[in-house]
């Protein structure tokens, strides 16, 4: 626990200069300016040379890029060798004899080194990278201050910056044409969206085909800005507030990725810490220093104004909000939650966990309501997106969650993607599956929708099988279908891992001809030479592996779609080794953490049933309370016993569920319908509208905790800077427990991290102070795996014998019709993040600024809708209006949108539909009218007056 | 008056919703269900595991009321549904 009194400053990691070889297995000796050193065979002698902790001066080289050899810094005497080769690409030999200093090479460098800085300003005190320049670093080791050849003749010091981008600058005048900027964008993002153009002297570095930044396909990852060696590529915040001052280590709070990130800081006038930048984390193994525009860039809502810092009240959702002391605010909650118990029971409040906020905070919403409440009404986020995923993966393999590390794809040899987007949803995932695709690695992408990994740079998928919403399942029954009835299961494998009645049962009802491709691809749209062509290609790989995303949760049969996954894996022997294994890509950065620490009604921490005695006991025996036996409610339940009048109050940790659940109109009357809602936020979001206290939250710059990400890796959160309103939310939630008279007393998330341990046998070996050792542990973390679990289901299932289930295809209710001749599929863009609330304040809006609705041009025709007209888009939930574009990434009659701004309410058209084993809402499948009109829909007019209603109420507390 | 109206309204749309679900539930663990197998306790073990109390006793309370949008598979579950 050293991280709570002093952060983690200044923990620069040493860049080696080239990358370690992969899977290297000789060793080679040689000898570096006198010094004896053993390395895997493939080293570079400058890598060799770093491990001595020799320092070889260099520019165009970087451990996170492969060896380039331009800039010629880096050369060495290799004794038997003629000249000076560059060190970075020459590999170490046994035997090898090498000098790194001598009075010649310090004579050529020292010449190399002032052609360079005679055409750079050499005005080091004044440029934003004093300090942090790997050109100036040099030039002081090799005591150059000026230049021999003056800086009169030809030069480029004239040459207009590129300020485009929103977040970092591009200055030609400091550019020294290293490459690093070009190779980071294409081997480590795989955009492809610099080059060098021209030659010579007019090479010069160009975004595109010589555009602004903004206007070229360069994504903002900022991968380019991490490598430049100069000020270059440059931070804007760097420019506007200087170099940083101190490094802290943490995890960012979007997507599941959960990429580790330093975040550094410097002191303001007033001496506090404010953020300059957040840099990718190079020993973070979920990103190995790779990040995306949202966690690179996208950090600046933490303190922007729309930020609630009080705690506020109100009696009634049309008086205004008065802002109130923390006490006040806390002791008002208590006396209306006990007085709705008293009135209407114990069941009719409840709390939602946030998949946002911490696994402490998350364990601490569901134990205040367990524990404190009395009842089991709790349930969290993953309702709404991968509810599916932990019940199917629970039944069929024995364990709710994904079975690989990340980097078990760089030895996946074919990779099935199916409804997933990870180039937008998963960003930093996703280049790291384009660098295994790139490697040769094949894809079948299975989407109604042409996504980038269809076909984009230097990547195309072996087979794009276009299946229309809503028939995952007949996909899935399709390919076993080939897998068996063209004996290409692994059947020595089944025989081994699985239960051979349940395999028997499935192989005679996957065999019916029902299941054939053939028969199904009327239902699928997916041709049936292709699929089989697929089924083929993803059984003979010698290492196959599943990706999956939200298009698979997110329908009637989510659940079935995760079990049909699971089969066709262990049919195939592809679980339980590196490289292959059924992954899925979690939406938020902690859905995995708030499913693990007992969010669900039905379930006490490490998915174990509520109904079990056993279970129960140790929870009972550890929290001194007796608790309820029975399931409580989920959120659609919640809502529907709302509106049946007898659930009154509801806690609601950090998730905006009037925008993000479906049926708008319907959670909006349910919402309506309490009698106290408290939201837990860091902004007035849009569920606060409806809420009678507010509770204001910590974003995760302000607060210590663990996430877990999709691979179950646990990783902390480390505070860099004080709360905003004074409260971390683990410490909302324990003043409000205490105040319902049920005793909490933690002074340090790591002690609410200790009794997770205590009561979970998959935490059982997880601790601060082993997080700090170890940087980050993969669950199970127990005696057997005292470091963690990397790879699930090694030598057994942790079910024991892996179970097929079976998996009939029952088709949606919701299908076209004459009235809804459409379906509407939903996703998500790359610059924002889910509801939006973060993202949308920031710069992240130049890349989006509303939803926008994708119809194909044979159906825009049909109805004379043109890109950037106005849409209306009408189910039998509601109606709604965005704008559209035309374009062929949809099939026809497939409309597609996203549902990140608030004012298009894409989920006024969702349904109550949902999956029929865990709720999961049925967001991919809505059948939808699309017609042009002139003027926003009616529900949208009211949610606009009802914003200014409410806006009103906020500003008069804040007078 | 009005109040009371929307609510019975609402608590109809409750028990169409639990019916839907309970519908979907015995679809999908009773599929090519036979005669004699154990579909029925598949789904009636389903939904005492996921279903809070109160959702079961509106369920059973349709059954017994009307019960006619419940399909064959469900009402064999019915009788092991918890109370």
């Amino acid at each position: 626990m050293s991280d709570i009194q002093q952060p983690l400053t200044q923990l620069r990691i040493l860049d080696l200069g080239t990358p370690a070889p992969r899977d290297s297995a000789a060793q080679v000796s040689l000898e570096i300016d006198g010094q004896q050193v053993q390395v895997d065979a493939g080293t570079s002698v400058m890598r060799a040379a770093a491990l001595l902790g020799i320092n070889v001066p260099k520019l165009c080289a970087t451990d996170s890029l492969d060896a380039f050899g331009s800039c010629r810094m880096c050369l060495v005497e290799i004794e038997g060798r003629k000249g000076m080769p560059a060190s970075c690409t020459t590999p170490a030999e046994d035997g090898m004899v090498v000098n790194t200093q001598s009075g010649k090479l310090e004579k050529l460098r020292k010449n190399v080194l002032e052609l360079y800085i005679s055409d750079h300003p050499l005005d080091c005190v004044s440029c934003p990278s004093n300090g942090g320049c790997e050109l100036q670093d040099v030039a002081a080791d090799l005591g150059v201050e000026e230049t021999r050849y003056g800086l009169q003749g030809l030069n480029h010091q004239q040459a207009a910056k590129d300020e485009s981008n929103p977040y970092f600058t591009f200055d030609p005048s400091m550019c020294i044409v290293c490459y690093r900027c070009v190779r980071a964008c294409d081997d480590i993002q795989g955009s492809f969206a610099l080059t060098v153009d021209g030659r010579g002297f007019e090479s010069k570095v160009s975004a595109g085909q010589m555009e602004s930044f903004m206007d070229s396909e360069c994504v903002s990852c900022g991968a380019c800005v991490n490598s430049c060696p100069t000020a270059a590529l440059e931070d804007k915040a760097v420019i506007e507030m200087g170099q940083p001052q101190k490094s802290t280590v943490t995890t960012c709070a979007y997507c599941g990725v959960g990429c580790a990130f330093e975040v550094e800081t410097r002191a303001n006038d007033q001496g506090a810490d404010e953020v300059v930048r957040m840099t990718p984390y190079k020993d973070g193994r979920a990103n190995e220093g790779h990040a995306c525009v949202k966690g690179r860039f996208a950090f600046g809502y933490t303190s922007h104004k729309d930020r609630i810092t009080k705690p506020m009240i109100r009696d009634s959702i049309d008086e205004a909000w008065r802002e109130v002391s923390w006490g006040e605010a806390i002791a008002f909650t208590a006396s209306r939650f006990r007085q709705i118990q008293s009135e209407y029971g114990r069941d009719s409040v409840g709390g939602i966990t946030s998949s946002r906020c911490s696994n402490e905070e998350t364990f601490l919403v569901q134990k205040l309501v367990r524990a404190g409440f009395g009842n089991n009404n709790v349930d969290t986020c993953a309702r709404v997106c991968h509810s599916p995923t932990g019940y199917g993966l629970k039944t069929t393999l024995g364990e709710s969650a994904g079975t690989q590390a990340f980097d078990s794809v760089d030895k996946a040899d074919v990779v099935m993607l199916i409804g997933a987007n990870p180039t937008e949803a998963h960003p930093v995932f996703g280049s790291r599956l384009k660098q295994r695709l790139r490697e040769g690695a094949q894809l079948i992408v299975v989407d109604p929708r042409k996504t980038e990994l269809v076909n984009g740079p230097h990547i195309r998928a072996a087979h794009h099988l276009q299946l229309l919403p809503g028939t995952n399942v007949a996909f899935l029954n399709a390919m076993a279908h080939v897998i068996i009835s063209e004996g290409l299961a692994d059947e020595d494998y089944v025989n081994q891992r699985c239960e051979i009645p349940s395999w028997e049962d499935w192989c005679d009802f996957i065999r019916l001809e029902e299941n054939s491709p053939e028969h199904l691809q009327a239902v699928t749209g997916i041709p049936a030479d292709e699929l089989r062509a697929a089924a083929r290609l993803f059984a003979g790989a010698g290492n196959a592996a599943i990706y999956y995303g939200l298009g698979v949760t997110e329908h009637s049969q989510g659940s079935t779609s995760v079990m049909g996954i699971a089969n066709l894996a262990m049919a195939t022997g592809n679980l339980g080794r590196e490289g292959v294994g059924v992954n899925p890509l979690r939406g938020q950065n902690n859905v995995q953490g708030s499913c693990d620490m007992g969010s669900f009604p039905h379930e006490l921490p490490g998915y174990r049933h509520i109904s079990d005695a056993n279970v129960r006991g140790l929870f009972e025996n550890e929290w001194q309370v007796k608790l309820h036996e029975e399931p409580g409610l989920r959120i659609p339940n919640m809502f529907d016993a709302a509106l049946g009048g007898v659930f009154k109050g509801l806690y609601c940790q950090g998730e905006d569920i009037a925008q993000s659940d479906p049926d708008t109109q319907h959670v909006e009357a349910a919402l309506k319908s309490l009698q106290c809602l408290v939201v837990q936020d860091i902004f007035l979001n849009e569920t606060a509208r409806f809420a009678h206290v507010f509770l204001p939250g910590s974003t995760f710059l302000e607060k210590n905790g663990t996430f877990t990400n999709a691979e179950r890796r646990i990783s902390r959160v480390r505070k860099v800077m004080p709360s905003r309103s004074g409260k971390e939310d683990w410490e909302i939630t324990m003043d409000l427990a205490n105040a319902l008279g049920y005793p909490m007393q933690y002074s340090h998330p790591s002690e609410i991290m200790d009794e997770i341990a205590r009561l979970t046998p998959t935490f059982s070996g997880v601790n601060y102070a082993k997080l700090d050792r170890l940087g980050s542990i993969q669950w199970p973390c127990n005696e057997a795996a005292p470091e963690g679990t990397p790879t699930m289901h090694v030598d057994e299932f942790v079910r024991g014998k892996g179970y097929f289930a079976i998996t009939g295809f029952v088709p949606t209710r919701e299908r076209s019709t004459r009235k809804y001749p459409l379906l509407l599929t939903t996703g998500r863009v790359l610059s924002q993040y889910n509801v939006g609330a973060q993202t949308r304040r920031t710069g992240n809006v130049v890349w989006a600024d509303q939803d926008l609705l994708e119809i194909h041009p044979v159906d825009a025709e049909d109805r004379g809708i043109c890109t950037n007209d106005w849409v209306g888009i009408a189910s039998r939930a509601g109606d709604t209006v965005l704008r559209a574009v035309v374009t062929d990434r949809v099939q026809p009659g497939v409309v597609y949108t996203t549902f990140h701004f608030p004012e298009t309410g894409a989920n006024i058209v969702t349904t109550e539909n949902s999956d029929w084993a865990t709720n999961c809402p049925e967001y991919k499948v809505t059948a939808v009218q699309a017609t042009k009109v002139t003027r926003p829909s009616e529900w949208q007019k009211k949610n606009a007056a009802f914003n200014r209603r409410q806006k009103a109420l906020l500003d008069k507390a804040r007078v | 008056m009005a109040d009371k109206e929307s609510n019975n309204c609402e608590v109809n749309r409750e028990v169409r919703h639990l019916v839907s679900m309970a519908n979907d539930i015995a679809d999908n663990l009773g599929f090519r269900a036979e005669a004699g197998d154990n579909s029925a306790e598949r789904i009636a073990d389903h939904i005492n595991r996921f279903w809070a109390p109160r959702m079961r006793a509106l369920l059973l309370e349709y059954a017994a009321a009307d019960g006619k949008d419940l399909s064959a598979a469900l009402l064999s579950a019915l009788e092991k549904l918890k109370t």
